[in-house]
């Protein structure tokens, strides 16, 4: 109990991020209209797999210094779990966007950025199949991942603010904090974001500790 | 021996070896000369300037790709050996590096003259047009010397190579784009110091992650 309490925190916050961002009064915004609550589900989503792409950097770089198989697992399972967001907010990204500007896929660089970056991580898991031996695999794969991550923060946050973009906070359209919105996106945008992290960080342990089962199953038998 | 006068010494055995049995030149020089009259053959002329920008960075793309996947191929396991006890990883990395960027250099600006040839086209700046030119030779080394480092110990595939190298090099490949677009329009300069800062500031970042990681893959 005393170390699940995040796990619990996470829950709630999401149980209310999606009472909260149903029922919540909002901003009555031209085009956007009552779209707007989608904020609170597709702008967490980036979130959550940014860290854990970082997480998974980060125990990458330690995989290369202690060569624990155990990091190298878990860098794995962060880049699964992180690819799984990815494609949720691509999704809930392109349902927006058929409302609001009229076209599931736009030419905007935030979109191709990080469909391209899907393509590295992608690649990522790619390599390690490629490879059998257990050690230079994850080796391999971790030298892959640190040189593709400061790529990737080129890609994502640099690229579109230097081109013009319709997402906002880039390319001279106001970022959200500028909009004439009243503090009631917050109060449910922020606890969403936190929540949608806690969880992804919970789904990706959980699966890490499934994976360390099997690999203690497959060296004993 | 300090690291430098390694490099020196070992930009030089390639530099040899290169001239030895002129495979890798000859065969990339071939590679993007028959590219091009492909491209000139099935397209006969383009006038559209966004165009003629594009295909010939594609064209570069998969040349460079093909150039430099051979750079850790040639070396067979012994020899890399004898460089492990004589030199540090840091120095072969290096020297890797920049003979890559000379052999793309040297590539780009003969692929360029060609390319012009056949596709007759108006450049409105044309220093600028080359120095872009030169910095993406450059890019395309430092980042497919890494890349190729990392397939080589992932048994040499090349479409592994291709896997790997795409999605890091397209945020590259997009500021190129725009950075010799930008000339071939004859905008003013200062439009695209942004691109030449981000693009230095990335060629900076990719070789020294190159220099801290590459210890890691050499030592197997």
């Amino acid at each position: 109990m005393t170390k699940s309490w995040w796990k619990l925190l996470g829950c709630a916050l999401l149980l209310y991020s999606v009472i909260g961002g149903f029922l919540m009064p909002v901003p009555v915004l031209p085009i956007l209209n009552e779209s707007i609550r989608n904020l609170y589900f597709h702008v967490p989503m980036w979130f959550a797999m940014i860290s854990l792409y970082f997480v998974s950097v980060v125990y990458s770089l330690k995989y290369l210094g202690s060569g624990k198989i155990e990091d190298d697992l878990l860098a794995v399972e962060s880049v699964n779990t992180g690819v799984i967001f990815c494609f949720f907010g691509l999704i809930s990204g392109s349902l927006w966007a058929n409302i609001t500007w009229g076209d599931p896929w736009p030419n905007d660089p935030k979109l191709n950025g990080s469909a391209i970056a899907t393509l590295m991580y992608l690649a990522y898991l790619v390599l390690r199949n490629a490879i059998d031996e257990e050690q230079k695999r994850a080796k391999i794969s971790a030298v892959y991942n640190v040189f593709a991550f400061p790529v990737m923060i080129v890609l994502i946050y640099i690229l579109p603010k230097l081109t013009d973009s319709l997402h906002p906070g880039s390319g001279g359209n106001a970022a959200f904090s500028a909009l004439p919105m009243d503090n009631m996106l917050r109060l449910v945008f922020y606890p969403a974001v936190l929540g949608w992290v806690l969880t992804a960080v919970w789904i990706m342990t959980l699966r890490y500790r499934i994976r360390l089962l099997e690999n203690r199953h497959n060296t004993i038998s | 021996m300090d690291l430098f006068s390694q490099v020196k010494i070992l930009i030089r055995k390639e530099l040899i070896l290169e001239w030895r049995s002129k495979y890798a030149l000859n065969g990339v020089l071939l590679y993007v000369v028959s590219t091009i009259f492909v491209c000139y053959l099935s397209f006969k002329e383009i006038d559209n300037n966004p165009t003629w920008n594009a295909l010939f960075w594609i064209i570069m793309l998969f040349a460079s790709v093909n150039a430099i996947a051979k750079s850790f191929m040639q070396e067979n396991r012994g020899r890399q050996f004898y460089y492990y006890t004589i030199a540090s990883p840091q120095a072969v990395i290096l020297s890797k590096i920049v003979y890559n960027s000379l052999l793309m250099l040297l590539l780009s600006v003969i692929a360029l003259g060609f390319y012009t040839l056949v596709f007759k086209n108006s450049i409105g700046d044309p220093l600028f047009y080359l120095i872009s030119v030169l910095l993406g030779s450059v890019s395309f080394a430092s980042v497919f010397t890494m890349i190729s480092g990392i397939t080589s110990k992932a048994n040499n595939s090349s479409a592994l190579m291709a896997i790997l190298s795409f999605p890091v090099i397209i945020p590259i490949l997009m500021l190129l784009i725009k950075f010799s677009k930008n000339a071939m329009d004859g905008l003013d300069r200062s439009v695209s110091y942004d691109e030449i800062g981000v693009l230095l500031g990335i060629n900076l970042v990719v070789i020294v992650i190159s220099l801290l990681l590459f210890p890691y893959l050499w030592r197997d």
